[in-house]
Parts: structure tokens; sequence; C-alpha cells
């Protein structure tokens, strides 16, 4: 049978989440078809032809399923459930939203950010902050899931699917948006940054930001933060990775400042490369850190901007 | 208005959890189990709530092992009125425990459920959203701000771009996120109040409802490992490994 991505998006762009659900999809070797929900959608329905191994774009262009209101949308899933064997959401705000209640209204379990697919009914996913890996395997005929994204490489853009365009009942008008405060930033998006930096209560200071940022501004980098560094209000809460923030697995990791607790080594650990700048030689992240600089953020960072200036990598 | 909160009984925020040897699971034997902190969020709002005015009384539910009573005595000790124990001693997935807790909705009417964005154990991050969706009630998951109004509630959550604020009619589910407040530790007198505060045990087949596993855990296993633990003297040679030892700069 096929598998229905849900797509993830602004309203304007396609959430490259997306692409990595598209990628865990095609796992299960049936027809891939993308759910666009939203009015005014035809841009990113446009994009969502585009993954690489879609046969179809469903294509709800309805102002009633605006920002992806999970009272909205997921009755509009169900209605197209039937002719489904699994149903795939990126595991990002969105797909953690919408898909436990697309799974209970359609009676089966929910499984949370895969990260392999084993077969068409046995799945790989973490517990405990990513200390275990459970093997699952559910009975239920849908399979509702949602797809960790660092464990699936992107689907490419160079498909061309149809583009069909849906409409289902009424939804529940049970919730509305009010209004967002998005963070702007010039930065690669963190999920899916190739370098992160990120610094965490050692930074002290959200002004002490700027050294962090200088690095990334060399490196090309996203800038992240540990949940210590959020609650203290030194950057917003989207920038926290971590087991109950977002994970990352970037080529290289930047942890400044950070100690290593084990929720936040879960957002992290899968990355390619860790450097660990602390001034503490027992923290738990210049244990695991594959180079380790032991010293002053504060000396440190100026000095490492210089060093990599000499280097010939500067500012972009 | 009755809050109804859930409080699970997980391991141990601190404690590194060891896989068994046979691949059945994590060792919880002599293990330190605690209320999973995002339901001591939980219960911290629902008691600002009664503080403000808002909220009358305050029910805290748990459901499992025997031991889950020690967790509703926790959450009874920081302010919670009374609660009520679903026992079992079953594995409970998410969906069985949206559906339990749908029962008790039923029973106790109340305006507002609000339950952790996840537990700290199986990592789900759904019990909060089948319950809605059950319910047929809106859902405000991930929280960092609830604000009652007359007609309902708005809700800033937590999101991948930012914040986002959502007005809810209510009934309503919310899930808490870690910035929505900081509990409170119970005092000692309060702790000998809760004592005599009433719990209600239900076992969970008078319920009447199907709570068998839809997942079976086929094993569980260490994640790969990482080597780890190299050290640089100084900045240049850390560029210097980053560009020619790792290839990453
Ligand atoms: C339910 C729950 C969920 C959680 N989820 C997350 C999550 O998703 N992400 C997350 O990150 N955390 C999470 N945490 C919190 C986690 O347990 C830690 O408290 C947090 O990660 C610590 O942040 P930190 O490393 O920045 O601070 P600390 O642990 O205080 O470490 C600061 C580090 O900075 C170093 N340092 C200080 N000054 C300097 C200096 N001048 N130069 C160099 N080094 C210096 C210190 O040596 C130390 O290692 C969660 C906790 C709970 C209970």
């Amino acid at each position: 049978m096929a598998s229905l991505v849900i797509a993830a998006h602004d309203g304007a762009a396609l959430d490259p989440a997306t692409l990595n659900a598209a990628t865990a999809a095609a796992a299960f070797g049936g027809d891939i078809d993308v759910l666009v929900a939203g009015g005014g959608t035809a841009p990113v329905a446009g994009q969502a032809a585009k993954i690489a191994g879609v046969a179809r774009v469903r294509h709800a262009d309805d102002a009633a399923y605006d920002h992806l209101l999970a009272e909205a949308v997921a009755p509009l899933v169900v209605a197209l459930a039937g002719a489904y064997s699994e149903i795939l959401f990126p595991a990002n705000t969105t797909g953690k939203n919408l898909a436990p209640r697309v799974a209970a209204l359609l009676d089966v379990a929910q499984i949370s950010d895969i990260t392999e697919v084993v077969s068409a009914d046995t799945f790989v996913r973490p517990i405990y902050a990513g200390n275990a890996m459970a093997t699952v395997r559910s009975r239920d005929a849908i399979k509702v899931i949602t797809v960790r994204g660092t464990a699936f490489a992107a689907a490419a853009l160079d498909g061309d699917a149809a583009i069909e365009p849906v409409s289902a009942g009424e939804g529940q008008a049970l919730s509305k948006f009010l209004r967002q405060e998005l963070s702007k930033s010039e930065r690669p998006e963190l999920t899916s940054a190739r370098v992160v930096v990120s610094g965490g209560r050692g930074m002290q200071s959200s002004e002490n930001f700027h050294l962090v940022e200088q690095i990334a501004d060399r490196l090309g980098a996203a800038v992240g933060a540990s949940r210590a560094a959020v609650d203290a209000g030194y950057r917003p809460n989207d920038f926290q990775v971590g087991q109950t923030g977002k994970v990352v697995a970037p080529e290289l990791y930047v942890a400044v400042g950070i100690s290593g607790a084990i929720q936040h080594l879960a957002g992290m650990k899968d990355s390619k490369v860790i450097v660990a700048i602390n001034k503490d030689e027992e923290a738990p992240m210049v244990q695991i850190a594959d180079y380790g600089l032991v010293d002053d953020l504060f000396k440190a960072l100026p000095a490492l901007a210089e060093a990599l200036d000499k280097a010939g990598i500067k500012p972009r | 208005m009755k809050v109804l909160v859930g409080v699970k009984r997980v391991v141990d925020y601190n404690v590194k959890v060891r896989v068994r040897a046979d691949g059945t699971g994590v060792e919880t034997t002599n293990v330190k189990m605690s209320m999973n902190p995002f339901d001591e969020i939980a219960v911290e709002e629902a008691i600002r709530m009664k503080e403000a005015g808002t909220a009358d009384e305050i029910v805290a539910v748990s459901m499992g092992v025997r031991q889950c009573q020690e967790t509703i005595r926790t959450a009874l000790a920081m302010g919670a009125d009374r609660g009520i124990h679903v026992m079992t001693d079953e594995e409970l997935q998410p969906l069985a425990v949206a559906k339990l807790f749908k029962a008790l909705v039923e029973r106790e009417s109340p305006g507002l459920v609000i339950l952790g964005k996840q537990a700290i154990d199986d990592d789900s991050n759904q019990t909060g959203q089948m319950l809605a969706a059950l319910l047929g009630w809106p859902q405000g998951t991930f929280a960092s701000d609830i604000v009652l109004t007359g007609e309902g509630a708005e809700v800033t959550r937590e999101v991948d771009g930012g914040l986002e604020t959502v007005g809810l009619a209510v009934p309503a589910v919310v899930t808490t996120d870690l910035r929505l407040n900081e509990p409170r530790y119970a005092s000692l007198p309060n702790i000998m109040k809760a004592k005599k505060k009433p719990i209600d045990q239900i076992a969970v087949d008078e319920l009447g409802i199907d709570v068998a596993p839809r997942l079976e855990t086929l094993k569980v296993e260490d994640p790969p490992g990482r080597a780890g633990g190299k050290r640089v003297a100084d900045v240049e040679e850390l560029v210097d490994k980053l560009r020619n030892e790792a290839g990453v700069i």
C-alpha cells in the first residue's frame, strides 16, 4: 500500500524536515503521496511536487487549515487515511502536535521519533533521552509515525509529481491562531545546519553570546543553546538543543560552556565531530568530545576567532 | 473550575539509565523514581490557577503500579486537593492512558486538563494530544504561558520557529513545556497535610477500557557509543585538527 507524508510548512515554504520524512517513507517501498494543507499554499504544493519519489501531492488549499492547527487538520488526515498503510510526519513541533491527534482518531498507536524503518511494521526509536534504543513492532493497520530528521537523509528535489486538490468536510473550529513571535535569523536553520555552535550557562549573559556568534559567522553555522542558557533568557526557546528541544546532527557541533547533561547530549550526540570548550576537564561534554579544549571560554573564543581568520576562515 | 493534572512516575531525570543485559528494557530496580518533570510543571500551573482564583479544585491522577501513590502524594504536598490512582501492573501505552483519562474526565468534568508534554522515560509526547482528540477538545501543546480569559484560554506554545499563541475554547487539554513555570518544593507542613488528603483507587478493569499495548517492544539496546575524550592544547591545534584531521572546516 501507499504512504502519506504530511508536509510541514509556514504557509509560504516547505519545511525541509518534510524531505527527511519522505526518505523514511521511501523505505516502505509503496507509492508516496504528500499532503499540503493550508490556504494559498500553491507554492508549497509546488515545492512538494519536486520531492524525489513522490507520486502525488494532495493539496487542501483551504484557509481552514492555516497554521496547521491540529483540531482542523487531524480530521482531514483521517478522512484520507484509508488509502494508506502508513502516515508519516516530521518529528518537529508541527508533527508532534498533529500526529497523536490523528492516531487517536484512528484508534491506532503513534510511533514517535523513529530513527530506522526495520520493516513495514517494525521501527527503531530512542527512549530515555537516547540512552536506549527500542525496536518496536506495531500491530495496527495504519502506522502513524513521526520521523527524526537527523536519522534520514533529505530527499532530493528532482521529482515532478502531480498535484491534485482534495477537500474534506468541515474541521473542528475549536481553536484559533492568534499571533506568533518568530525568531528572525540570517543564519542556517538549526536542525539542518552543517555546523552548529551552541552556548550554555557558562556564557553568563545574553550579550556574551556575541562571542559564540563570532565563531558561527566564520563557520557559516547555526547557533544553539542549552536549556540553562534558554531558561536564563540568553537566547529564545527555539535555540534549545536536547531531549526536549531540537535534535541536531551536524558535521561539526561546538559546545561552549555546556556541561553535557544527558538531556543536552540527547539532542546532539549523533553529530559527526564534537568540540567542547569548557574550563572543567571533568565535564561530560569534554569526555565525549572528539576535541576538548579545556580553557576559559572568554579567552578561548576570541582567540579561536583570530585563529580562524589566520587560517583564512573569515566571517561570511 | 476543576483542573485535572497527570503525574507519571518515571526514572528520575538525574539517573543514567542502563539497558538490561537481556535486552528487554532498562534497569528500574533500585533506581530512584520521581514525578515526571513536565508533570511537576503541570501541577505547579494548576496551583497557581487556584491561587489566582481561577481554579477551585485540583485533582492529580497517576496510572500504574502501587508506588504511583507516592507520586500522587508529591502532587498533594505541592498543593493538589485530591488524587486518583488508576491501578494496574500492566504496561500502559499513551493511547491507553488517553482512553483512561477520557473515562476520568467523564466522571470528573474538569474545565481543564494539564499534562506534561512528554514523559522522560518513553519520550513519546502523545498523551495530551490523544486525549484532546478522544474528547473532541482543543489542545494547547508545549505551553509556555496560559491565560484564562472569559471565553476560553490563550495558550502560548514553544514551536520550532519561536512562539505561537492560540485561542482555545474550554474545556481544553494543555501540555506543559519547560518555561511555563518553576515548580515549587513541597514544604514539610504541606507534606504532613498531604498524608490526610484523599486518594481514590480505581482498578483499571473498573473503567472498562481495552488497555492492551499496541506496540510490542522486541528489544532494547544501547545506542551506538562515541570514542571521544581527545584534548587539544590550544585554539591553533583545534583549527588544525578540524581542518586537517576531521576535515570539517
Ligand atoms: C525534563 C528536563 C528536560 C531537559 N531538557 C533539556 C534539553 O532539551 N536541553 C538541554 O540542554 N538541557 C535540558 N535539560 C537540562 C539539563 O539537565 C541541564 O540542566 C542543562 O543542559 C545544563 O545546561 P548547561 O550545560 O548550559 O549548564 P551547566 O550544567 O551549569 O554547565 C555550565 C558549564 O559551563 C562551564 N563554564 C562555566 N564558565 C565557564 C568559562 N568561563 N569558560 C569555560 N567553561 C565555563 C562549566 O564548567 C560547566 O561545565 C532538561 C532537564 C530536565 C529536568
